[in-house]
């Protein structure tokens, strides 16, 4: 990159301020507060406070429900995310092969992107709901005992397939904007070469969309841990009997509806630690693009 | 070996585009055809759909005496080189050489031996463990040919497989394209743009404009003997010069009178530039017409140049072939010649040859 020459000392500084001062305001202080209050200890009512150091780290770590929080979420995420690609790789491969209406068809599957997480699990909790859901009641009617309020296993399914539904379609753009980036004599090359259309699908395009496919992988990952508490909270609140409390879901219920605020800030600092784990193979493998040429 | 076989053949796209308008053709078992026309006449759709790439809107296409219409690709036994090569970018050469012979489950042995076969063929036996990414242009060019090679097809499919390369390049893998076909002795369709590859390359040369056939033949006969007025400025560079005939156009020519009576106002003359010559000291002869020109400007190309002018109110642009180089400013009055037998003849409306060179 050439670098930028400014005739003025001062004015570079001024230019960065506003982006540095978003980032102290809104990541350092918070991060900050989240690392001294993970060292306190509040007694229930609030009156007194007191230094516990890495107390609050043990006590989280080594409680039952924590590394149940732990299964829920790996368990939670890789279904989320294998679900979401999965099937988001099977809407592309056919939007490949939509004649008429392509435009129209692809429009309709980026729609669920623009809904809420809250909305997007208020929309299942509705057609799954055990007791006037339309979908509920035809798994009842075939037979199915359809009871998601009790069924751990079933809420699991149910919060799985609301925030897979939700980011199948940030999955269909990039794997359509990947699939149309090969160039159409290749498949043809493939095609004349007798390879039939399934089988051209995994020698071919499969492997040449696998950066695409890594970089989604990742995506998939943190947005299942990160960004599905909208979906958690309106479908399931955690429950049935916190089965689908994950990681997320329970600094929010321990440090405000428990209001255990010290064993809650200890859960983000890991949290924190997880992310940039996360941000930093992203960055490590993703970043540095693959290329074939 | 089989040859093939074009009836009527059309295409229309799904917009209403109609890039092919019934084409007949019949190249025969081992003969290498070339497709030649300006870029947009329909080549690509013709080759596509003879490779089965693209839908047959109606008439038939038959392979090695077998219609092919509602066959898939893969069962036609045709194999295609691609102008952008259509190497699989994640696959070593070797794999690529290797990928349409597994999937026709070929035994392991056999691929081996015709891999190998034909990697000594095309000198790429060094390059089987890179990738595509690895290699360059005229390399890329070769395994794309060898994975042609190796399948052991009815016939290849060539679609500008050259444009992508250097002139220099481009020449030398001409030359070596012909000699493998003919070592080969497989039926070859070759689609380009370029006339002179063309030429080079063709027992048959068919000539495409705006989704028909101007004329089919061979190379010389189509050079000799132009059918249409489209055909004459096609082939040949630099082009055939033209000139309409316009009421006074004869007066203002000079030399043999009865070739100038002989042009008849509604046609048009062709006279190739290397047929003209300037006219020095010596005069015009007996039987050659002479046109004065305005020279516009000189073109070397090594050993010869061409000199370019305008003749006439009409200003028909003329160029005249002259040996060496020869310098002339722009606006020198200069006269030039062609014998009577170098001339063609057209209908200017319809485009259509009128009578043969003698
Ligand atoms: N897939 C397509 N859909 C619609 N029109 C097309 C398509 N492919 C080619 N055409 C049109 O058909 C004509 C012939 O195209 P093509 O066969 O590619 O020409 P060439 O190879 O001689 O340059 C062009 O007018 C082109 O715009
Ligand atoms: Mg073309």
């Amino acid at each position: 990159m050439p670098r930028a020459v400014f005739p003025n000392r001062i004015l570079p500084y001024a230019l960065l301020a506003p982006q540095v001062a978003i980032t102290l305001v809104f990541f350092y202080w918070p991060a900050s507060q989240a690392l001294y209050q993970s060292t306190l200890r509040q007694d229930p009512f609030g009156l007194k406070t007191r230094f516990v150091g890495l107390e609050n780290f043990e006590a989280v770590l080594s409680d039952p429900s924590y590394l149940n929080a732990i299964e829920t979420t790996l368990i939670f995420s890789l279904a989320t995310a294998a679900l979401a690609m999965a099937l988001a790789l099977l809407f592309a491969s056919a939007a490949e092969k939509v004649i008429a209406g392509k435009g129209l068809y692809r429009t309709l599957m980026i729609w669920p992107y623009a809904v809420a997480p809250a909305v997007a699990g208020l929309l299942w909790l509705f057609m799954f709901n055990p007791t006037m859901g339309t979908f509920a009641y035809i798994l009842r009617r075939s037979g199915i005992p359809w009871d998601p309020l009790l069924d751990g296993n079933q809420a699991m399914l149910l919060v799985i397939f609301a925030a897979a539904w939700k980011q199948i379609s940030y999955n269909f753009l990039f794997f359509v904007a990947a699939m149309q980036s090969i160039p159409r004599s290749l498949i043809e090359a493939a095609a004349i070469d007798g390879a039939r259309s399934t089988k051209r699908f995994w020698t071919i395009v499969f492997p040449l969309i696998a950066p695409t496919t890594f970089f989604l992988l990742v995506v998939n990952t943190v947005y299942a841990f990160f960004d599905t508490f909208g979906i958690i909270d309106a479908v399931t609140a955690g429950g049935p009997a916190k089965a689908t409390e994950t990681l997320v879901y329970k600094v929010y219920n321990d440090g405000f509806v428990n209001l255990d605020l010290g064993g809650s800030a200890a859960q983000s600092v890991i949290l924190m630690a997880i992310v940039i784990a996360l941000t930093a193979i992203q960055f490590r493998y993703v970043e540095r693009k693959v290329h074939y040429g | 070996m089989a040859g093939i076989e074009l009836k009527d053949v059309r295409k229309v796209y799904a917009g209403g585009v109609e890039a092919v308008k019934g084409v007949s053709l019949d190249v025969q078992d081992g003969h290498f055809v070339v497709l030649v026309g300006p870029s947009g006449c329909g080549k690509s759709t013709l080759l596509r759909m003879v490779a089965g790439l693209e839908s047959i809107t109606s008439g038939t296409i038959a392979i090695g005496g077998r219609t092919v219409n509602e066959l898939e690709p893969a069962e036609r036994d045709i194999a295609m080189v691609f102008q952008n090569y259509a190497l699989y970018p994640h696959m070593t050469v070797r794999r690529n050489l290797e990928y349409g012979l597994r999937n026709r489950r070929i035994p392991s042995d056999e691929i081996t031996r015709r891999v190998n076969e034909a990697a000594a063929i095309l000198e790429i036996a060094p390059l089987l463990d890179r990738k595509p990414g690895q290699l360059s242009g005229g390399q890329r060019q070769r395994v794309a040919m060898g994975r042609a090679i190796v399948r052991e097809p009815a016939a290849f499919l060539f679609d500008e497989p050259l444009s992508n390369l250097d002139a220099k390049l481009r020449v030398q893998m001409r030359a070596e394209i012909r000699s493998l076909q003919r070592r080969l002795g497989t039926t070859s369709l070759y689609v380009t743009h370029d006339q002179l590859e063309a030429m080079t390359l063709a027992d048959q040369l068919v000539v495409l404009s705006a989704g028909h056939i101007e004329q089919a033949g061979s190379p010389m006969e189509i050079y000799e003997r132009p059918a249409t007025l489209f055909v004459a400025t096609f082939i040949g560079s630099p082009a055939m010069n033209l000139l309409p005939i316009e009421p006074e156009t004869a007066s203002q020519l000079a030399g043999s009178s009865a070739v100038r009576d002989s042009l008849s106002v509604g046609t048009t003359i062709g006279i190739r530039p290397e047929h003209m010559r300037l006219v020095g000291d010596e005069g015009i002869q007996d039987d050659e017409i002479a046109a004065d020109l305005v020279v516009t400007g000189v073109e070397l190309v090594g050993a010869e140049s061409y000199v370019y002018g305008v003749f006439g109110a009409q200003k028909a642009e003329i160029a005249v072939r002259v040996p060496g180089y020869r310098h002339f400013d722009g606006g020198t009055p200069i006269r030039a010649a062609a014998g009577a037998t170098s001339l063609h003849r057209f209908d200017s409306k319809t485009g259509l040859r009128l009578d043969s060179p003698v």
